[in-house]
Parts: C-alpha cells; structure tokens; sequence
C-alpha cells in the first residue's frame, strides 16, 4: 500500500513539474527571449554563489560529523607512515581544491551575462600557462618523494627478527599456518588439499619440517611490538588480505605468493581501551571480489603479549598429529612417524611448495 | 513560437523551409523507413541512435544501482516486490548476495562500456565529426553503419545474459580470472559469463570500426582551410579518443579471448594452483597466473577511463567558450594536454595493481607516471577557469553543465593523486574511497559533459529546445546529488570500509555507517527519478519541444550552425563552406561579438 502510495506521489510531482515547466516556457515567449534569458541568468548565477557557501559549510559539517569514525589511530608502524602520507596529501589537494572550487564559483557568479560588460579576449598567455605547468609539477614532485619513501620503508625486506605466518585466502574464510619449532614451513602442494581429511592446506606429510606446523582458522595471533612478515596465498580465486586498523592491504593469489610486513604496535586489548569501543577487533576483511560470501570472509587477528602468546601457543595442535589421531584410534607418537611415509604417495614427494 | 525559419546574421544564408530540400548535393538518394532509420548511413541518424540506445543503457543500469543502493541502505528491510521482479534472486524481499554482485557487475560494465564509451563517443563522435570539420558524412559511412549495428549486437547479448537461470556475469566489471573462470567458484562465472565476454568482443568490434572511421575522417576529410589547428577541440579530443581505443581495445579482446581459452579449453593462462572447496577438488591447472589478466585488462582499462573523459572535456570546452563569449583559453596547451594525457594513458595501467605483489620498485615507476598526469590536468583545469575570467557568462542548460563538470573534475581528479600514489593506495585500494573516486572524476563527471553535450548540441539534432524549466531543475539536483552522494563515500573508504560488500552489519570496523548509507540510498534514488525526468524531457522535446528559429541559436562559431535547422543527409545544401578561421573569434576587439570560421579574415587580422 505505501509503495503504491509512494508511487502515487512521484507521479503526482512529476506531473506538476511538468505544468510548471510548459508553463514558463509560455511565460518566457510573452516575456521575450531576451528578458526570460537574463532572469534565467540571474537566477542560476545567484544560485552558483548559494552553492558554493553551502557546499564549503557543509564539507566542514561532514568532517565534523565524520571526524571520530574515519581513521583510529594507525595500529602500525607502517599505518603510521601511511597516516602521515595522507595527511601531507590532504593538505596539498585540499589548498588546490579550495582555491579551484572557489575560482571556478566565483567566477560564474561574477561574470555571469550582462548587457554593459564585453568579454575580455583572452586567447593565450604563455606565463600564466608555464606557471600552472611548473606549480604542480612542483607540488607533484613534493608528493611522489615522500610516497616513494614510505612505500620503500614499507615494502622493504623485512626484519631479521620478524615472526612468519602464512596467510591462505579460500572461499570464503581464512586459514593461518604457523611454521612451529623449527622455524620452517613443510612443503605442500595444492593437490594434497584434503578438508575431509583435515589437511586444508595439501602439506606434504612426507617432510618431517611440516610435522611441528600449527594451522588454525578465522582466528591469527600476533604477538605486540614483534615485526611479522606474511606469506600471502589462495587456495582458489584472489581473495585479498585487507588489515585497515595496520592500513595494510596485499591481494592473495592463488600460485603466486605474495608478502607484506609490519609491526603491530598495540595489543587487541589496548585497543579496546584506547577506541573506547569494547567490541574492537583486528578485523581481516577480504577486499578482492571473490564470490558470493565475499562480505562476510572475516577473519580475526588477535594481539598479545608475548606471554600470552606463548600459552596459546602451547595450547596448539600441530597440524600433523590431529590428522594422525584421525587416522589411527589412539596412536602413539611412534606409530604416527611411520605411517606418515605411508601416508603420501611416492609422486607427489617432488612437488614442494613455490 | 513560429515555424518559419527566419534566418539573419552574418554567415547565415543558407535558407530552407523544408528540410528534405537540404538533400540536393552528391549524397542524395532516396530514402525508405529502413535506409533512413534503421539500417542508415547518415552520420547524423547514426548519432541518435548511439544516443537513444545509450540512454536505454543508462536507464537499465542506473536502475540497478538503484536496487543495490536500496539493499545497501535498509539491509534489515524487506520489500516484497523485489521478490516479485527477481524471484529467486530476492528470495523474501531481500536481494540475495549472488544477485547484488551480479547487480553490481552488470551496472560496471554497462555504464562504462554500454553508456559512457558507445553512448558518450558513438554519439558525439558521429555527430560532430562530420559537421565540425566540414565532411558530408563520415570517410566510410558502411563501417559506421555497422559500429552502431555492433554495439546493437553486444548490447542484445548482454541483455539476454540477464534472463539466464544462472544469471548474467557476477566478477565486477574488471572480469578477474580465476573467480571469472571458473563456474564452480561462483554461479555468476558460468554461462554468465560466457554470454559477457561475447558481448564485449562485439563490443570491441563495434569499437574499433567506429574509432577507425573517426580517425580517418578527421584526418582526411576536412574542409579545404581546416587545417588542424583551427579544428574545435571537440574534434581533438574526439581524435584522440578514438585512438586510445583503437591502440587499446584488441588487447582487452585478447585478454578474454584467453579466458575464453581458460574457461573451455582446459588451457593455464591465467590459472595455477587452485583447489575449489565447493566441489573438493583440486584442478589439473599449473603454471598460469591470474596477475597476466589483470595487466592485459588494464592496458585497455586505463586508457578507457580517458576514452571515457576526454569527449566530456572537448564538449565542455567547446561549450564553455561558447557560453563565456571569449576563446578558449589556451588552445594550444589545450591540445597538448590532452596529447600527453593521451601518451600517458598507456603508461599508468599497473596503478591499479599496487597491491597484488607487484614488484615495488616497478611500482614506483607507475607511480611517478600516473601523477604526471595530474600536471596535464590541471592546465586544463586553469585553462577552464581562465576562459570563464572575465567572460560574459550565459547560463545555458548545456554550461550548467560544463561548469559542474570542472567542479566535478576537481574533486575527482584530485583524489586520484590520492590512489595513485602507492604508499596511500595500500590502505585505500578497493575501499569506498575508489568508488567515490572514479564515480566522481569519470562516472559523473563524464555524464555531466555527456548532458551538456545533448543540452548544447540537440536543437542542431532534432530543431527542436529541450525544455529549460527541467533542464535547470536537472541540472541542480543532480549536481548537489551527486555531491551528497559520493562525497561521503570517500569518509568510508578512509575508514578502510571495502567496496562490493552486500552487507556490513557483521564487521565491528565497518558498520558505523549505517546511517549515512541510509542517507546515500536515498539521494541516489532522487537523482534516478530526475534523470527519468531528463529522459521524458528529451523524448518530449523531440516532437513538441519549441521550434528552433534560426541556423544558429548559440551565436557559435563552428561549421555545424551554416547548416540549415534540419540538415539532410550531406548537411550543406550547396557547396561545402570553406575555413578561414579559428573556432574561437568570440568577443574580439573591434569586430564583432562572434565571428563564424566561414568569414574571410579582415584586412587589419592576423591568423591565430
């Protein structure tokens, strides 16, 4: 009933505008062209200046309004880095955007037609032209230094010291393989995946380094303060690591690694306080088109200290020996070792992870 | 409101009461209904056919914006008659995500390809053309009757992929593969897509016919005087349009003749290593890699955004002296503007590509060169506001629109050094802040130049006004709407908000918006219900707009207004006018207040 009502009213306004508008156009032939085109002119030009103020009060208003919501405090170096970049550009195009808005209203307003004034001809004029070629070449310049600088900073090899965790995108949530005792990551191949089989990542039982690999979903761990480096992968179509409160952001695609780092600068809790939202997470929002569940491919990173990473830490199963307490009814750690060999078959010991 | 042409004024003595007298040159012939509206081969008729398909094309996926807006803004309502138009796709009043991503896709690929490439450059490029140089028709009227019959063609296809039970393509409008080609990773990939990537290579042929018989006509065709610096920058920018997409196009169509490959011929171009959960099964598939697609499709999807912008900035350009009385300012640095936003067109494609594991240093380079494009665009930028200083400024329906156009282009452009930029574009990429971005710089502002293109050049079209009571009411809402659209957006994507969500409410980063995508939905779909009102104003127009009097209603200076109000097929009755000026003598001191490109140079004149 509202909808038809609604409908009913579009019409309604439709069809008076419509009158309005056949009305004055008979309006302005008794009028005269002449005369119905200057107040026309007069009536746009006014309404040029009116635009100009409304617009300029209500981008402050939506800073106002927005100011708390848009950018938490960068939660990582990086994020730093990148906050800075962006607020030197706010600052660079928000002059030129000033200076050109207001020009390009003023200017309509004031030169709008009238009857004494001629126009100036102006055709060229070769100093003016080199000075708006040469003024932003120079604010441009500005500009591409300091982003070349961080974004070296922040593509750059990573830290000796920083932690590793492979990231794997998949439809339609998110898979984290830590590489355990060893420091190493076993090998794995994309045709060894198996979810049934509980091996969601294909990793080659055959290489004992993959024995100690912890693999968890949804949830990362990260310890504050640590730099970490991701490796970066899908196990289908591109899916895309999306980190806003770090400001990183790396696609994941599917044969080809990729990987990003950063130092996460505040644990999950020390966010919770300094946002004064309790509900604060480090949220991993997939930002590559990747099918129908692509909005809710969540993923969450949990910051901590160092304690409490080494208890979660202790509290975890490698990989390997939940797939050998499936496979076996109470094995011991012995019989698992043996079966392993058992467990891949012969051709697949050449493939090994890129 | 007389019907009789009285015609008066320098350079008007071209007189004719009807408008098939105006056929008498060596392009005569006798016309049926199908050489003369369907199947025709005048440039002119071409033109309005490009237009109205393009329109139809604009209605259709604004509307779809519409329905995805709606789902956007009032995620937790219900609307019935969603159900009722869409059936399965809005199971219960509610799109279901399978169907707003395929909302979202199509409404990509029809606005830029459909709407703003064939509709925008079809239209003007056929039109003026022809006209402003001083040709009959195009170099080849035949393969210009079969670009728009191609781009029919592509259009009947992507239509019909609407209707199929598996729906049509559902991977955004950028197609990427492996979700593109594979069926079983999304129902949007399977004949889908097949049907997408065969309406736009038609598209492309339609392209390629079209941007050929441009060039050639612009090189080959003027009129004895028309050097080609005294062409009007319509036709530059047109130029250079055209071969943008025909340096550009055939890559893309490679690039999905590969998917093609990929999607039924068992080849690995773009696929490797892939395992999918829905069927558990992993794929035969080594050695591919998805990032190749990306590069092919954005050689041609760069530039596209050009092919997009650069007839708006002719129309505005032309436009805007016209309105202003004075010359443009700066023809020369205008031209070469756009030659160097053409060269660099080919150059910025990976920006796009910062954050797939592009190696940075190579990076860098597409960053240096993707903001050297702003120093071109900001000469054009000044050179507008230039040519309004001290202007005698008539606010035509049509500059209305080429002064929201440079608002327009600021905003947008400016946000661009934004995501060209690297460092920034790891944070932003795939936020709410690209779509407010290129929505802005080449969705709005595109359409802006496009209406004030058809404000300006539709009395030369159908001799007929459209109506200016609702060209003002359309100009104004759509212009403050799109502000309170897309301005907002960008707080979104600053706030890392990611674009193609169908929904938010599940992410504690994300959902403090609610309120204000309620807000966006809404203004969006009153600027909808104003274009509508555009469109009735244009059709009305066509039969019962008020009659257009004289030859040249704007006092302009270019050839197309020394044809009679309804030129026949060959457009100038008698011989063709030759050139002896620039476009731009408005306003010159001592002459008068215009001066046409026909009249000889007086005595104390030089050359410009």
């Amino acid at each position: 009933m509202s909808t038809i009502f609604l409908i009913a009213i579009l019409l309604m306004g439709f069809v008076i505008t419509f009158q309005i508008a056949k009305a004055s156009e008979y309006v302005g032939i008794l009028k005269g062209e002449k005369k119905n085109n200057e107040q026309n002119n007069r009536i746009n030009g006014f309404l040029m200046i009116v635009f100009l103020v409304l617009g300029l009060i209500g981008v402050y208003w939506c800073n106002e309004l927005f100011r708390g919501k848009i950018l938490g405090k960068a939660a990582s170096n990086h994020g730093e880095k990148i906050d800075q970049m962006l607020y030197i550009t706010i600052a660079i195009t928000g002059v030129v955007f000033f200076i050109t808005q207001i020009l390009l209203f003023w200017f309509s307003f004031r030169y709008q037609y009238s009857e004494k004034r001629k126009s100036f001809y102006f055709p060229h004029n070769n100093k003016l032209e080199m000075i708006w070629t040469v003024v932003p070449a120079i604010a441009l310049t500005v500009l591409v230094g300091f982003g070349l600088m961080y974004w070296f900073q922040i593509t750059g090899e990573a830290p000796k010291n920083a932690a590793q965790v492979e990231v794997m995108g998949k439809q339609f949530n998110w898979i984290f393989r830590y590489p355990g005792k060893d420091g190493i990551f076993g090998n794995r191949y994309f045709k060894n995946i198996s979810d049934a089989e509980n091996n969601s990542l294909g990793l080659l039982w055959d290489d004992p380094t993959s024995h100690d690999d912890i693999v968890v979903s949804n949830t990362m761990y990260l310890v504050v303060n640590q730099p970490v480096k991701l490796i970066i992968n899908s196990r289908d179509v591109i899916h895309d690591v999306g980190l806003a409160a770090f400001r990183m952001k790396m696609d994941a695609v599917p044969g080809t690694p990729t990987t990003i780092w950063f130092t996460p600068l505040y644990t999950t809790q020390e966010m919770k306080k300094m946002t004064g939202n309790p509900d604060f997470e480090y949220e991993i929002s997939c930002d590559q088109m990747c099918g129908k569940g692509h909005f809710s491919m969540k993923g969450v990173i949990q910051v901590v200290t160092p304690e409490e990473f080494i208890l979660w830490r202790a509290k975890q199963v490698p990989n390997y020996v939940q797939v050998m307490k499936d496979k076996l009814p109470a094995p011991t750690g012995t019989d698992s070792v043996k079966t392993a060999g058992l467990l891949v078959a012969p051709e697949k010991l050449v493939a090994a992870t890129k | 409101m007389s019907t009789d042409l009285t015609i008066h004024g320098p350079g008007e003595a071209i007189v004719s009461h009807d408008p098939h007298e105006a056929g008498h040159n060596g392009l005569h012939h006798k016309e049926t209904f199908i050489t003369k509206y369907v199947f025709s081969m005048d440039h002119k008729m071409i033109c309005k056919q490009f237009l109205i398909t393009g329109m139809i094309w604009a209605l259709i996926g604004g509307l779809m914006s519409v329905l995805f807006r709606l789902q956007l803004g009032y995620p937790d309502s219900t609307f019935p008659w969603l159900e009722d138009i869409l059936g399965k796709w809005a199971k219960g009043g509610k799109i279901q995500p399978e169907a707003y991503y395929a909302l979202v896709t199509m409404h990509g690929t029809v606005l830029v390809f459909f709407v703003l490439t064939g509709g925008l450059s079809g239209t003007f490029a056929n039109f003026l053309i022809p006209l402003q140089i001083g040709a009959r028709d195009m170099a080849s009227p035949f393969l210009n009757m079969l670009s728009y019959w191609f781009f029919w063609l592509a259009s009947v296809v992507m239509i019909s992929s609407l209707f199929i039970e598996t729906g049509p393509a559902a991977g955004g409008w950028t197609s990427y593969p492996p979700l593109s080609a594979l069926g079983d990773a999304s129902i949007g990939s399977k004949s889908g897509m097949d049907f997408w990537i065969t309406s736009m290579a038609l598209f492309v042929v339609s392209s390629l016919l079209g941007g050929l018989n441009y060039i050639t006509t612009i090189l080959n065709m003027r009129t004895k005087g028309m050097s080609m610096t005294r062409l009007p920058l319509t036709i530059w920018a047109l130029l250079f349009t055209a071969i943008l997409g025909v340096l550009s196009f055939p890559v893309l169509l490679s690039g999905f003749i590969l998917l093609l490959f990929d999607r039924h011929a068992g080849t690995s171009f773009y696929l490797s290593d892939i395992f999918i959960s829905s069927t558990q099964k992993a794929l035969p598939n080594e050695g591919g890699s998805p990032i190749l697609f990306q590069h092919l499709f954005w050689f041609l999807g760069h530039p596209e955004v050009y092919i997009i912008i650069l007839p708006a900035m002719g129309l505005v350009s032309e436009v805007m002296a016209i309105n202003s009385r004075k010359p443009i300012f700066g023809y020369m640095a205008m031209i070469g503007s756009l030659f160097a936003i053409t060269v660099l067109a080919f150059l910025v494609w990976a920006h796009h590509m910062f954050v797939t594991g592009l190696n940075p240093l190579l990076g860098s380079v597409f960053v240096l060169l993707t903001l050297l494009i702003a120093v071109p665009s900001a000469i054009k930028v000044f050179n507008w506001l230039t040519t309004l200083w001290r202007g005698n400024i008539r606010f035509t329906p049509g500059m209305l629109f080429a002064i929201g156009f440079v608002s327009l282009f600021i905003s947008g452009g400016l946000t661009g050094i934004f995501l060209g930029n690297s460092t920034l574009d790891i944070h932003l990429h795939d936020t709410m802040f690209v779509v407010a971005h290129f929505h802005i710089v080449m969705g709005v502002s595109a359409f802006f130049g496009m209406f004030c293109g058809i404000y300006h050049w539709f009395p030369k079209m159908y001799g007929r006004y459209l109506n200016n009571t609702m060209s003002y009411i359309h100009f104004w809402v759509t212009f403050v709407g799109a502000y309170l659209i897309f301005w907002p957006m960008h707080y979104e994507g600053l706030a890392g908000m990611p674009r193609r969500y169908v929904d938010y409410s599940g992410w504690s980063s994300f959902n403090q918006f609610g309120d204000l995508n309620r807000f966006i939905s809404t203004v969006a779909m009153v600027v909808f219900a104003v274009q509508l009102m555009f469109v009735f104003n244009f059709f009305y127009s066509i039969f019962k707009g008020r009659k257009v009097t004289t030859t040249n209603p704007w006092q302009a200076n270019t050839l197309e207004w020394t044809t009679p109000i309804r030129p026949g097929h060959g457009n100038w009755p008698g011989e063709i006018p030759e050139v002896h000026r620039w476009a731009y003598d408005y306003g010159k001191d001592g002459g008068k207040e215009f001066i046409l490109q026909t009249e000889p140079l007086g005595a104390d004149e030089q050359h410009h």
